[in-house]
């Protein structure tokens, strides 16, 4: 039950912030900023019960209630260590999200806060849905939301950038759609009850062809929104031109439903396909780390190159899904949470920097380190992380995914590997052109606000602690690859 | 016929004499206000007769009708959308240059007709529901005569309805020289013995394209883009529901009475014909900036969806159908609501910068169009989607694949210009014309509630969609 209070405070606190912004907007930002925490603290307060709880490697909560019996559907949330690890990062990028728009958006403060909380509520109750439809309804619900706030508060191109990312991303639900109803009736004809609730579907036996075709209708709707290489057309667009909090939350969060997605969704329902279609997702993988981190290389625009180092860690996340070995999925674990802090970090400081400047050219910026030292250390620190230096969280994960991928896959590690010696290269393209070099900016700017100090230094200080002391979260994850989700139901 | 026969009939009945009703108030030169308003009791009257006659049903009434609880599901759902409809109308016509007190006689008439294709089993019932509902629409696409787009809409509903009447009569005659028989059933029981000979095949096709003018199907819509553009915004409303779900009744009832879906040949058509409108409705639609076209082009692809539920012949293809009918009534009713709302007297808001920023001007408003429009195409919580769901999880069963697939596909290129519009309603060029004030104020209010309850009752039906979905399996229950 707490779990749907968690998502209603948001759902709640959306709708009070619209109502309350025609009266005053700062009431609204404080409303969404109480929102927001509140549901971190409950978050946080779970996990303190969780880390006493007997067996940590089973659901820890779950509830379910009748929503359509007619059909099957439940109303059914259930969270594990996986969710839980999930929800925690949903809600501090959250609070993250409100307080970088707290200058930036100027107009119709209600609506976008109203958006901004009801992409998170989508967001969370992807996580913890397990009824496929629900799970279906709360995907959706992340997906407009966020296309108001890239096609209202985005940068020039934001219609065309919106348009992209709703069409791709709808292209996929549709397919998963279509896959899920299959898997309804055959799940129906083999047992003799139709029903859309997770645990029931895992137990459909899945020998025949047609599951083939089934899985990859989810994989694709997952792979477009991971983005695996060839669906990854829409992230430049949309990361580049959303408002600093879009590109946080679509960096930050979005994407990892996607990895969410085909761990929860297709390896445990479909493990024999999945199996199959291994290899081919490794080399899509590998695919995706070196042309992602290529094509970083070439950004001018700072925005865009950010987003395309998403496409090359993503495809860490990937390879390491698919080779199946326990150590890897670790990786891919604290690779989520990492990454996500560390491209935020990134995509909040190039928002702060465009409020300066008015740019993201990176080819008109230039030597600011004389004029914002303490942000320059910020940024070292952050390109560093993404960079994958040791003691920062970043390292550990991609190291694990790689080590976890050198026994079953050798050459595509050692390509892999390539990977983190493109990204010291884009990585330090990028500091050198924005930071340092000779100066560009005549008029002077300010360094880091209070606020914004508070933002950088909790991604900070999240960083260096999962780089030193990884341990809680593979803990809370480590039944991931090991046991099958029925096991510990 | 006996009382029992008599009573089931009683809500046709009534809702005949709603037009008598108002021709009588027009003798006695009473005013639009009291037309309107006895006009909606008596449809309020048929919906209680429709209740209170539904113990005894299903009734037979031979040769012509027959009720049942499908016949009443789509009755109730004709009679629901004339009353919004004419609730519309009034602020509408009092607006406008032309009397509005034979309107009313017209589109009960025309209601009447939509009714009887409902309750029809026999081709004669057939043929006079559907004359009874193209020759009242005949006068109301052209009922503001001094407009250059209503005659021109009028003139091509007129040629092109004749026309398809033809086919129809046609059709008709070539299935009653094989059969022998103008009972659906007694066509059925002939049919088993001979098999599907080439002439009733060829009657069957020539059906098939009078059925489709009506439901403005792939490749006879040309007619509904200038149709649509031309006719009242309230007549445009009734041609997008109530026309289109009188004739898909009449077409279930046919199909369910023949058993259409086995024949192969019929089959392919109907997919062929689903698949070519889904395809060149939402491809039309891309580059339109007339409201009133792109949704006449929407129509066209909806129906392309609506006919894969029709495909499999199942009885969860019929309760996907009724639900995706009422759900796509609800939604156009509201969406051409929002159009009659804001249209000033001297022409229709129907170019696509009328609605530039209208969710901060008129926000009621403009959210009651994006929800009517995110239903339309398909987003969750809005009954759209669920319609959807509906749709392909009875095509799923019957691994209709091929349409299936065409479906989704064509459903991401409808979002484009559905999210075209969203965007024109939320772009912030904010235009500083001044709200007209309302010259009736009490019907202006009653239209405004109805649509922000029509608006919740799309996201009410698109979360719990359980009420409305054992509503319906009730009724069906019933024949």
């Amino acid at each position: 039950m707490i779990l749907i209070w968690m998502i209603c405070i948001l759902l709640a606190g959306g709708i009070l912030c619209w109502l309350t912004a025609q009266k005053s907007a700062v009431l609204a930002k404080w409303i969404a900023l109480l929102t927001v925490t509140a549901d971190l603290l409950i978050a946080c307060w779970l996990f303190r019960i969780y880390q006493a709880f007997p067996d940590n490697t089973s659901w820890f909560i779950n509830y379910q209630t009748d929503w359509i019996p007619a059909l099957g559907i439940s109303f059914h949330v259930a969270m594990d260590g996986f969710s839980h690890v999930l929800l925690l990062l949903t809600f501090f990028l959250g609070i993250l999200a409100v307080l970088c728009s707290w200058k930036e958006i100027r107009e119709k403060t209600g609506f976008y806060f109203f958006n901004l909380l009801w992409t998170l509520a989508g967001i969370s109750g992807v996580f913890i849905a397990m009824d496929m439809i629900l799970f279906y309804f709360c995907w959706e619900v992340m997906l407009i939301p966020m296309y108001f706030l890239i096609t209202i508060w985005g940068d020039a191109r934001r219609r065309y950038a919106g348009f992209k990312f709703f069409i791709f991303t709808q292209v996929g639900s549709l397919l998963m759609l279509l896959s899920l109803l299959a898997l309804y009736f055959i799940h129906g004809d083999q047992t003799g009850t139709y029903t859309f609730d997770y645990f029931s579907l895992l137990r459909t036996s899945t020998g025949s062809p047609v599951m083939m075709w089934i899985m990859l209708g989810f994989l694709i709707a997952f792979a477009i929104k991971l983005p695996v290489v060839p669906f990854h057309n829409w992230l430049p667009d949309a990361h580049g031109e959303a408002p600093t909090a879009g590109s946080l939350v679509l960096a930050g969060l979005l994407l990892k439903t996607g990895a969410y997605g085909i761990i929860r969704f297709v390896l445990p329902l479909f493990p024999e396909s999945a199996a199959a279609i291994g290899p081919w997702m490794i080399l899509l993988g590998v695919i995706g780390i070196i042309y992602g981190a290529l094509l970083a290389f070439s950004q001018t625009d700072l925005k865009r190159l950010i987003a395309y180092t998403s496409v090359s860690h993503m495809g860490f996340v990937l390879v390491g899904i698919f080779s199946f070995s326990n150590i890897a999925m670790q990786g891919v674990v604290m690779q989520i949470l990492t990454h996500g802090l560390s491209t935020g970090a990134l995509f909040v400081m190039a928002g702060m920097l465009k409020e300066r400047l008015h740019t993201r050219d990176i080819t008109k910026m230039g030597g600011l380190w004389t004029a914002m030292p303490a942000m320059g250390g910020i940024a070292i620190l952050f390109t560093m992380a993404s960079a994958g230096l040791p003691a920062l969280g970043n390292f550990i994960a991609e190291f694990f995914i790689l080590l976890g991928t050198f026994t079953s896959h050798p050459t595509f590690s050692i390509i892999a590997t390539l990977g983190l010696i493109l990204s010291a290269v884009y990585s330090l393209r990028m500091m050198q052109k924005v930071f340092m070099g000779q100066q560009t900016a005549t008029e002077p700017i300010r360094d880091i606000s209070a606020r914004e100090l508070v933002i950088m230094a909790a991604l900070s200080i999240s960083i260096v602690a999962l780089g030193l002391f990884p341990q809680p979260v593979i803990d809370t994850v480590q039944h991931l690859s090991t046991i099958h989700p029925l096991l510990h139901e | 016929m006996n009382e029992l026969q008599l009573s089931a009939l009683l809500p046709f009945i009534v809702l005949a004499m709603a037009s008598v009703i108002v021709i009588l108030l027009i003798a006695f030169r009473l005013s639009h206000t009291v037309i309107q308003v006895v006009g909606f009791l008596m449809m309020c009257l048929v919906v209680f007769a429709t209740w209170y006659v539904r113990d005894t049903l299903p009734q037979e009434i031979p040769p012509l009708f027959i009720v049942d609880g499908q016949a009443a599901v789509f009755t109730g759902l004709i009679i629901f959308c004339v009353l919004v409809i004419g609730l519309f109308s009034y602020i509408y016509f009092e607006e406008r240059e032309e009397n509005p007190k034979e309107y009313y006689i017209l589109l009960f008439l025309a209601t009447l007709g939509a009714a009887i294709l409902t309750i029809s089993q026999h081709f004669i019932s057939f043929f006079i529901g559907l004359e009874l509902l193209s020759v009242s629409l005949y006068a109301l696409i052209a009922y503001l005569r001094n407009r250059n787009n209503a005659v021109e809409a009028g003139m091509k509903y007129l040629i092109l309805a004749a026309l398809s009447s033809a086919f129809l009569l046609f059709g008709m005659a070539l299935i009653y020289m094989e059969t022998g028989s103008m009972k659906f059933s007694g066509i059925a029981e002939k049919l088993v013995t001979i098999g599907s000979s080439p002439l009733f095949l060829m009657g069957l096709g020539t059906i098939i394209v009078a059925v489709g003018f009506k439901l403005a199907l792939v490749p006879f819509h040309l007619w509904a883009a200038d149709v649509y553009q031309g006719s009242p915004s309230p007549v445009t409303a009734f041609i997008a529901t109530i026309s289109k779900i009188g004739t898909f009744a009449v077409l279930l009832r046919f199909a369910q009475g023949i058993q259409l879906q086995h024949y192969q040949l019929a089959t392919t058509i109907f997919s062929v014909i689903a698949i070519a409108s889904m395809i060149t409705g939402n491809i039309l639609a891309l580059r339109q900036s007339n409201l009133k076209r792109l949704l006449a082009y929407s129509s066209i692809a909806h129906f392309g969806y609506l006919l894969v539920a029709f495909l499999p012949g199942n009885n969860a293809g019929t309760e996907a159908a009724i639900f995706y009918l009422t759900a796509y009534s609800i939604t156009l009713l509201s969406a051409f609501g929002v159009i009659i709302m804001l249209s000033p007297s001297q022409h229709e808001a129907e170019d696509l910068k009328n609605y530039e920023g209208l969710i901060w001007r008129r926000p009621i408003m403009g959210t009651v169009l994006a929800i009517s429009l995110l239903s339309l195409a398909g987003i969750p919580l809005t009954a759209g989607f669920l319609a959807k769901f509906f749709v392909l999880s009875a095509g799923v069963q019957q691994a209709v694949w091929l349409p299936l697939l065409v479906l989704v596909l064509t459903s991401v290129i409808g979002l484009y210009y559905y999210l075209r519009i969203i965007n024109t309603l939320f772009s912030t060029t904010v235009s500083t014309e001044a709200i007209p004030k309302p010259v009736h104020p009490f019907f202006h209010f009653s239209t405004y509630i109805t649509l922000v309850i029509m608006a919740g009752l799309l996201c009410w039906l698109g979360i719990f969609p359980g009420l409305m979905l054992q509503g319906i399996k009730a009724f069906l229950m019933l024949h």
